[in-house]
């Protein structure tokens, strides 16, 4: 009870022990510090994101890097501010909705729609309108999938981690199993229409996904003061007269749309939320989302946007940044797990 | 008493499982683009022979081997450890195996079918060794914390393995070793797999000595069995299963955790007895994913992988949640 009480002093602002706000002011202070130093790192690596090493067209170049920055910034938002607040509801620091298998779920319903519409009804329909249409079913099935999970086994953390992970490798599976079902020509297809090329983006696709990226962020900034209550969990949460069961199901379809943007730009990124929520979480020192969300999305930039640059620019290397993000997620993820079941 | 009457039912399913998979396996043999009736099955004309023993029968024994082999695998790593939520396809086995294919393919452009075996046999010993270290470091032995120690594990060796892919342009290489698959197998091209069968012999006659060091090194011991001897020839067993199917025909998933544990529920843990029922079931599980991927996308095939992804995921799945259910068996 006393750390729920120690939360609690510390969402009032007030310090557990002198109930005065000194080192509070020193805390804002700090905070304050980070998010200039984020903010200016964030804008120092777009900048060089752009401007690195232009050889030939600067025009072509920039056209081309300026639409590569934007959806790597509308990534690293969603799935930072995503994460953080799937943290949140599910009272967990493990839990994200990456490890959770919805970025893999986005992926099933995708290939399901292709497989049952067909390749030519899908050249019919727009992007807006396909993207719409997947992002409405992922956040309903979303929901489902987060409602079985809960209800059920909300006892053992490591179950429902467990569990997830192996529902997320049979949704893939199921979406490979999808796409083998048609036939070879229309499997290629549907692979052009499909995944959205990182090197050649997509405009109207990375016009819709931002503007609903921007849309569903908006639609966290009230809920940001309940998400701190919630942190307290569902019966403390409960207690305070908040309305437990109705914020964590607004703030879940906000978390599906969320990932439904970054998935339809990028693919499933398996552990970028863990890494950077979770960084988000040690950088600064507060329970507040008004901070923590917002930290959540400028750390996501910077891990999207300085990530590839030095994966592509200054280390050269010949890979994507999932697979640098795969590996040192991995790594993190079971250090994090060690970690938790040696206490 | 009691004995005779478990041992009676034990040959009941021996007895049992060996006709359905023969069956099975002899209705498989029917499938394919060229039509075979079964009327002719037993006396084909010459050109129904030459498919039969170039490829319907090389693809069938090919699929009954590593059925069988990835099995036992799985039910030798889970009797040693004591664990049943271990197996070599989610534990790191097969990632380790996979890697070391993808290294030997690198130090040695043109590697023999062999070389590339021996090599994926050492990196697998060697993942397989960190993975029961990492088990060993873990207080609370809890099966699901276990499982995705060993699913993470697997993860990020599999991270490592496209990494050096990625850097060498061998992606397409390495979705031939991930993705297990029947369809290239032919007459003069899967007979290493007859290892396993060896192997599989060397498992079953160290059955017990395997159950006995799962009990622990202090009770093994007292026992008179050398725990570290036993512990190895387990270790090199299983990983030289995985590693011979997994250069043959590539990875299936999930099916070395879930054929054992599904075995186990029926018969019990005992490993001299579960042992070839794992076995046949291993057989039967991938024969029905085979099939499947043959039938139903006809004329096309999807790979064994895929289907077993989709089944195993599943069976999984159910497992950790009827494991989760029972009081006690998780904290």
């Amino acid at each position: 009870m006393t750390a729920v009480s120690d939360r609690a002093s510390e969402i009032l602002g007030l310090h557990p022990a002198t109930g005065t706000s000194v080192t509070e002011r020193e805390r804002l202070r700090s905070i304050r510090r980070t998010a200039v130093i984020l903010g200016l790192l964030c804008a120092g690596f777009a900048a060089a994101y752009l401007l690195w090493d232009v050889k030939g067209s600067w025009s072509y170049a920039l056209d081309l890097r300026s639409r590569q920055l934007a959806s790597l910034v509308v990534v690293g938002a969603a799935v930072g501010a995503s994460s953080l607040v799937f943290q949140t509801i599910a009272g967990s620091r493990i839990l994200t909705p990456g490890v959770m298998g919805f970025d893999s779920l986005y992926v099933l319903i995708q290939t399901v729609i292709v497989s049952v519409l067909g390749p030519s009804a899908l050249q019919l329909m727009g992007v807006p309108e396909r993207f719409i249409l997947n992002t409405a079913l992922l956040a309903g099935f979303g929901l489902l999938l987060f409602r079985w999970l809960f209800r059920a086994h909300s006892r053992n953390l490591f179950v429902l981690v467990l569990v997830g992970i192996v529902v997320g490798s049979f949704f893939t599976s199921l979406a490979t199993f999808a796409s083998r079902m048609l036939s070879p020509d229309d499997y290629l297809t549907l692979q052009t229409v499909l995944f959205a090329s990182f090197t050649t983006v997509d405009v109207q696709l990375l016009g819709v996904t931002a503007a609903v990226a921007v849309l569903g962020m908006a639609a966290l900034v009230p809920l940001l003061r309940r998400l701190d209550v919630v942190d307290l969990g569902k019966d403390a949460a409960t207690g305070l007269g908040l309305d437990y069961h109705r914020i964590v199901t607004i703030t879940l379809v906000v978390v599906t749309v969320l990932v439904a943007t970054s998935t339809a730009l990028v693919g499933p990124m398996l552990f970028l939320g863990l890494l950077v929520a979770n960084l988000a979480r040690q950088i600064v020192p507060t329970h507040r989302h008004t901070v923590l969300v917002p930290v959540a999305g400028a750390v996501g930039v910077l891990a999207t946007v300085g990530g590839q640059f030095l994966v592509t620019h200054v280390f050269a290397l010949n890979t994507t940044l999932s697979v640098v993000v795969n590996l040192v997620g991995g790594l993190y993820f079971l250090y994090l797990l060690l970690k938790a079941v040696r206490l | 008493m009691n004995v005779l009457a478990t041992g009676g039912r034990t040959s009941l399913w021996v007895s049992l499982g060996a006709v359905v998979l023969a069956v099975g396996a002899y209705l498989s043999l029917a499938v394919g683009v060229v039509p075979i009736p079964l009327s002719d099955m037993l006396s084909p004309d010459e050109r129904q022979w030459m498919l039969l023993s170039q490829v319907r029968i090389p693809r069938l024994v090919a699929v009954l081997l590593s059925g069988a082999a990835l099995a036992v695998a799985g039910l030798i790593m889970q009797r040693v450890t004591q664990n049943s939520f271990v197996s070599p396809s989610t534990s790191g086995t097969v990632e380790a195996a996979v890697l070391g294919i993808l290294v030997a393919t690198l130090l040695v452009p043109g590697i023999s079918l062999l070389g590339k075996m021996v090599v994926a046999i050492v990196v697998a010993v060697a993942g397989t060794m960190i993975f029961l270290q990492l088990l060993q470091r873990i207080r609370h032995r809890d099966p699901i914390v276990v499982a995705l120690v060993g699913l993470m594990y697997g993860g990020v060796l599999s991270a490592i393995t496209v990494f050096i892919a990625y850097q060498r342009d061998l992606l397409q290489l390495l979705e031939i070793w991930t993705t297990g698959s029947f369809s290239a197998v032919m007459s003069g091209q899967y007979e290493p797999l007859y290892a396993v069968l060896a192997v599989g012999v060397l498992g079953y006659v160290f059955a017990d000595r395997f159950t006995v060091v799962g009990m622990g090194r202090e009770f093994a011991t007292n026992l008179g069995v050398s725990y570290l001897r036993i512990l190895y020839t387990a270790l090199i067993i299983l990983s030289v299963m995985t590693a011979v199917v997994v250069v043959v025909v590539g990875a299936i998933p999930f099916l070395g955790l879930i054929v054992p544990n599904v075995v186990s529920m029926f018969m019990g843990d005992h490993v001299r007895r579960t042992l070839p029922v794992t076995a046949l079931a291993g057989a039967g599980f991938v024969l029905l994913c085979d099939v499947i991927g043959r039938t139903v996308r006809f004329p096309y095939e999807i790979p064994v992988a895929t289907i077993a992804g989709v089944l195993g995921a599943g069976v999984f799945v159910w497992l950790i949640l009827r494991a989760a259910r029972r009081p006690g068996a998780t904290r």
